[in-house]
């Protein structure tokens, strides 16, 4: 399987079938894969050669001048043969001038230095010339502790200024767009948001105006940069020039726990870092994974997060309204289902639900009844953009079909016998009966109305608190057959509690204990009875993912 | 005595009721090279470039019939552009703008049997914005060459159809730096590309073969095909060959443009017999001799190189400044550059320091701001010029400027680098003095 987007450039990916060639990196001969550049090549065998302008995924312009290394080719004999030394390997004719490594391809013999007292000094320059108009506002900026400028200086900077003139001053605080502002002070005119605007948003609306030190990057006269791939610039952007709108002024980085998780905002599924300091969620981030989204994300599942911290969030659990405990709800909620017959209850599940949650839903139903019971899933189609976002904006729509929940036509039947009046009990996951389609009419007619998820339902005879999906674990498989893993970055607020968990001890207050007493026993349980997860353990699904298509041939 | 000038490109530029239209052309032997030309076959015109020797006018000397040979039409499935770069603004220099204003069609005919050779059929002719009047004779001239069947579809009946297009560019030295020039083109800014990988005659316009030539080289095919390559290499010396046309200004009393064998005359030649020595009776205090860009050469130095004898040998000479050869080789060789023909002179009264506050004004002004040690780096030293200029600088500043020159020459995407650290360079060492002395002048006030 391969990436949902296309990627103008992959330059630190060597294509099937390179040949290798021998190079030497810092008197060390390695192989590389022939026609790489000398950054990545270099990347191979941990050193890293600092650079700002130049992005693996990016086409590549050589304007920051940071990567600047020594290089040389194979001295040759008459016969167009290298001349080797002593050790047998070619003798290196370095060139008088640094080289470029980004615009630099490795070759049959090349040498490359990539700390030589030159290299360095090369640094060394460009750092200085970096940062002599650069506004030095570090204290107030969002960039800080994630910016080059500081990296490289730390790493190649002098503690010194020998800059006494007065700075160029640009515009700053430039409204750009919708979700990003703009500090042309303390852009370095290394371009990757122009490149990425135009390579991979497909929209071409940045770009340079002015010359030499004044140089300056704008939005084209009456746009706007407004695409639903915005948000990334600002990750790419190697200092504070572009920042978030959303995240600006609100937290330091280096507050930030970052938490692997993925993105659920449609069935991509596309692998995140959940931002976040204590109980506070602060911003989504790509994370890279060249087989789901390489290292790009939409703004719309970007700041999809925010629901979590929603004022209004249901955080008790709740019986007629009243604020209860979960004790007392989920016996006094058994109890009264165990009143209806398997054909008066139904279910609405979400395929927003991890695998394992509507796994043991799918033991609550058999408790409850079996397959009498009506049970299916909201489907929710948008458009495919030809970049990231699918179509389906459920992330999980394979897991709810894999696990029985899904049924296709099942919602129309459940719609209309809550109108009818047939259905009497109608327990709603993580989903709101207006979706559904479902009147308010109909439902107050109905004798049990159960609500579980974050959004107080007030119709509903029970409420009960769940987990965002920032808070909780679990596995969803995305549109094309991954299956990917969430992990908890925060506690659920309240007495909120995992989906599963509540499903867990309505079943065994209906149905009797399972034995299930972690999300790891519930996806062991699962993985015993679902083919599809044959073998596999929350574990060894890993930070990236199984492609089941290849591995348990989903279909 | 002058010393005789020897005129191939300026033959009639100048001449009485000599005019730039295509009837005074063709009345003094216009258009009889290409006729000659198309009988020709290509590869053989690009032999006798090479066997010419010519190397390039526009500044870096680049043998001609070598880049040609760079582009090999039977291997390419993509048209091959030829680009005139008439984009003429390297301070000191006013050449091509004498051709185009007063010969235009030697540089259309020159442009024709180029792009002939090369299986050319689509040229651009790239001219500066500030040359509006240039732009407007160039036009007319193409038009009266397309009226002739010089230019167009099926030229002089041969089958072979060839256009250019005059493209005016928007006023940006940068433009002048042929993948910059390149990028203009195509509408975009002239930000120079990298090479590799985007070498003109593999991924030039358009991602396709392109051969960029100045004016004055691409007048130079016409005298090649002329006179036959062999007889074109004994004008000049070997490796510099052919004639050159020189732009002197400054302080001399005759300053002008002057058209000479290469390396047939000496600086001092150039300066006392030709230009009629140093103005008012001052003595010279500098000469920067290929354009503003060159690194500046000082009254009174010598010179130690090896210098090519005609039988091969290399022997080594002393040479005072007034005895340089204006050649391409013996610039190089002490240190400086022929480049654009340009020849700045400064007399004893010129303030070094205010001179170089000069050039470094204009390249802050034209640096395209790509990358980083030029963008930054040209306007610091224009701040850095200026303050010692007005005496409000120290000691230590003239060391910072030289520094900064080092730390960008040699490490920029193009050579607008060294076009804007050298002169930094060569001045700040060779005036040392005088720099150190301006730049305190105003704090001890």
């Amino acid at each position: 399987m391969s990436c949902a987007c296309k990627n103008p450039f992959n330059h630190d990916l060597a294509t099937e079938n390179t040949p290798m060639v021998n190079v030497q990196i810092d008197g060390e001969w390695v192989q590389v894969p022939k026609g790489m550049n000398i950054v990545a090549a270099a990347e191979r065998f941990s050193k890293f050669i600092p650079h700002y302008c130049y992005h693996p995924k990016l086409s590549v312009v050589g304007n920051c001048r940071m990567c600047l290394v020594e290089m040389g080719t194979p001295k040759m004999d008459a016969n167009r043969q290298p001349i080797l030394a002593a050790d047998g390997k070619p003798e290196i004719g370095w060139m008088p001038r640094p080289q470029i490594g980004c615009a630099t391809q490795v070759s049959e013999g090349m040498g490359i230095r990539t700390n030589s007292p030159l290299v360095q000094e090369c640094r060394k320059g460009v750092m200085e010339f970096l940062l002599i108009n650069h506004p030095l506002d570090c204290p107030i900026c969002d960039q800080a502790g994630e910016c080059k400028l500081q990296e490289y200086s730390f790493e190649h900077g002098q503690s010194n200024s020998r800059f006494i003139e007065e700075k160029v001053t640009k515009p700053k605080n430039v409204d750009i767009g919708e979700r990003i502002v703009l500090d042309d002070e303390r852009c370095i005119m290394c371009s990757r948001c122009i490149r990425f605007s135009k390579e991979f948003a497909q929209d071409d609306v940045l770009g340079f105006t002015q010359r030499g030190s004044h140089t300056t990057l704008a939005v084209y006269p009456g746009k706007r940069l407004d695409n639903n791939y915005s948000l990334n610039t600002v990750d790419i952007c190697p200092v504070g020039a572009l920042t978030s709108k959303d995240f600006r002024f609100k937290m330091r980085v280096w507050f930030l726990k970052e938490t692997k998780s993925i993105c659920t905002g449609c069935s991509t599924g596309c692998n995140v870092l959940i931002g976040s300091r204590e109980s506070e969620v602060h911003r989504l981030t790509p994370r890279e994974n060249e087989e789901v989204n390489s290292l790009w994300m939409c703004d719309q599942g970007r700041l999809g997060f925010h629901e979590i911290h929603d004022e209004n969030r249901l955080t008790t659990p709740l019986i007629h309204g009243v604020k209860s405990d979960w004790n007392t709800a989920i016996t006094q909620l058994a109890h009264q289902l165990q009143g209806f017959k398997p054909e008066q209850i139904a279910i609405i599940a979400s395929a927003r639900m991890t695998n394992e949650e509507l796994f043991l839903l799918s033991g609550l139903r058999k408790a409850l009844g079996g397959e009498s019971i009506l049970c299916d899933i909201i489907s929710r189609t948008g458009v495919a953009d030809g970049i990231l976002r699918s179509a389906d904006l459920n992330p999980n729509t394979h897991g709810a079909q894999l696990l029985g929940i899904a049924n296709s036509g099942k919602l129309e039947e459940i719609r209309s016998g809550v109108t009818k009046g047939s259905i009497q009990a109608l327990l709603i996951f993580n989903e709101t009966p207006g979706e559904a389609g479902i009147s308010l009419e109909s439902l107050k007619k109905t004798a049990l109305v159960v609500n579980l998820g974050m959004r107080l339902n007030g119709l509903a005879h029970y409420n009960l608190p769940s987990s965002s999906f920032a808070e909780k674990r679990g596995t969803m498989i995305n549109g094309k057959g991954r299956l990917q893993r969430l992990n908890r970055a925060l506690s659920a607020p309240g007495q909120s509690r995992d989906d599963w968990e509540i499903i867990r001890d309505l079943k065994a207050a209906v149905g009797g204990g399972n034995g299930i007493h972690t999300v790891e026993e519930a996806f062991k349980a699962m993985a015993n009875v679902v083919p599809a997860f044959k073998d596999l353990t929350i574990h060894k699904v890993g930070d990236l993912g199984i492609d089941l298509t290849l591995s348990n041939s989903l279909v | 005595m002058a010393i005789a000038e020897t005129r191939l490109i300026f033959k009639h530029i100048d001449s009485p009721g000599y005019t730039n239209d295509i009837d005074c052309y063709l009345k003094n032997g216009g258009y009889s090279t290409l006729r000659k030309a198309i009988t020709m076959k290509t590869a053989e015109i690009i032999t006798e470039v090479k066997t010419s020797g010519l190397r390039g006018r526009g500044g870096a000397g680049f043998p001609t019939g070598v880049k040609w040979g760079f582009i090999d039409p039977t291997k390419n499935t993509k048209p091959v552009y030829l680009i005139c770069n008439a984009d003429e603004s390297e301070p000191g220099t006013f050449k091509d703008r004498q051709i185009i204003h007063k010969d235009p069609h030697q540089l259309i005919e020159g442009m024709i049997i180029s792009c002939f050779a090369n299986n050319v059929k689509l040229a651009y002719l790239y001219i500066r914005g500030e040359f509006p009047e240039g732009a407007k004779i160039l036009e007319r001239a193409c038009n009266e060459a397309r009226a002739k069947n010089f230019l167009g579809k099926n030229i002089l009946g041969t089958g072979y159809d060839l256009e250019i297009y005059i493209h005016r560019g928007a006023g940006a030295y940068i433009c002048g730096e042929e993948t910059g020039l390149i990028e203009s083109l195509e509408g975009k800014r002239a930000y120079p590309r990298i090479k590799p990988p985007y070498f003109p005659a593999v991924l030039g316009l358009y991602m396709s073969p392109t051969i960029v030539n100045n004016v004055e080289t691409l007048c130079n095919i016409i005298h090649v095909l002329q006179m036959g390559g062999a007889n074109f290499a004994k004008l000049g010396k070997p490796n510099n060959t052919g004639t050159r046309v020189l732009c002197v200004s400054g302080d001399v009393v005759k300053p002008g443009y002057y058209e000479f064998e290469v390396g047939a005359l000496t600086l001092g030649q150039l300066i006392y017999e030709v230009c009629g020595g140093i103005k008012n009776g001052k003595k010279l205090k500098a000469i920067i001799p290929g354009g503003s860009s060159a690194k500046v050469l000082k009254a009174g130095e010598r010179y130690k190189i090896k210098q090519k004898q005609a039988d091969g040998t290399m022997i080594d000479v002393d040479l005072a400044l007034e005895d340089i050869p204006m050649d391409f080789d013996t610039m190089a060789a002490v240190g400086s550059m022929a480049g654009s023909g340009g020849v700045i002179v400064m007399d004893e009264t010129r303030s070094m320091p205010e001179c170089l506050a000069n050039i470094s004004e204009f390249y802050a002004h034209e640096s395209c701001g790509q990358c980083t040690p030029c963008r930054e780096g040209s306007l610091w030293m224009k701040k850095i010029t200026t303050r010692i200029r007005d005496g409000k600088a120290t000691v230590e500043d003239v060391g910072v400027l030289k520094n900064v020159a080092d730390n960008i020459a040699g490490r920029t995407i193009c050579a607008f680098g060294e076009a804007c650290s050298w002169p930094v360079q060569s001045f700040v060492t060779k005036f040392k003095e005088e720099f150190e002395t301006v730049a305190g002048n105003g704090a001890k006030k």
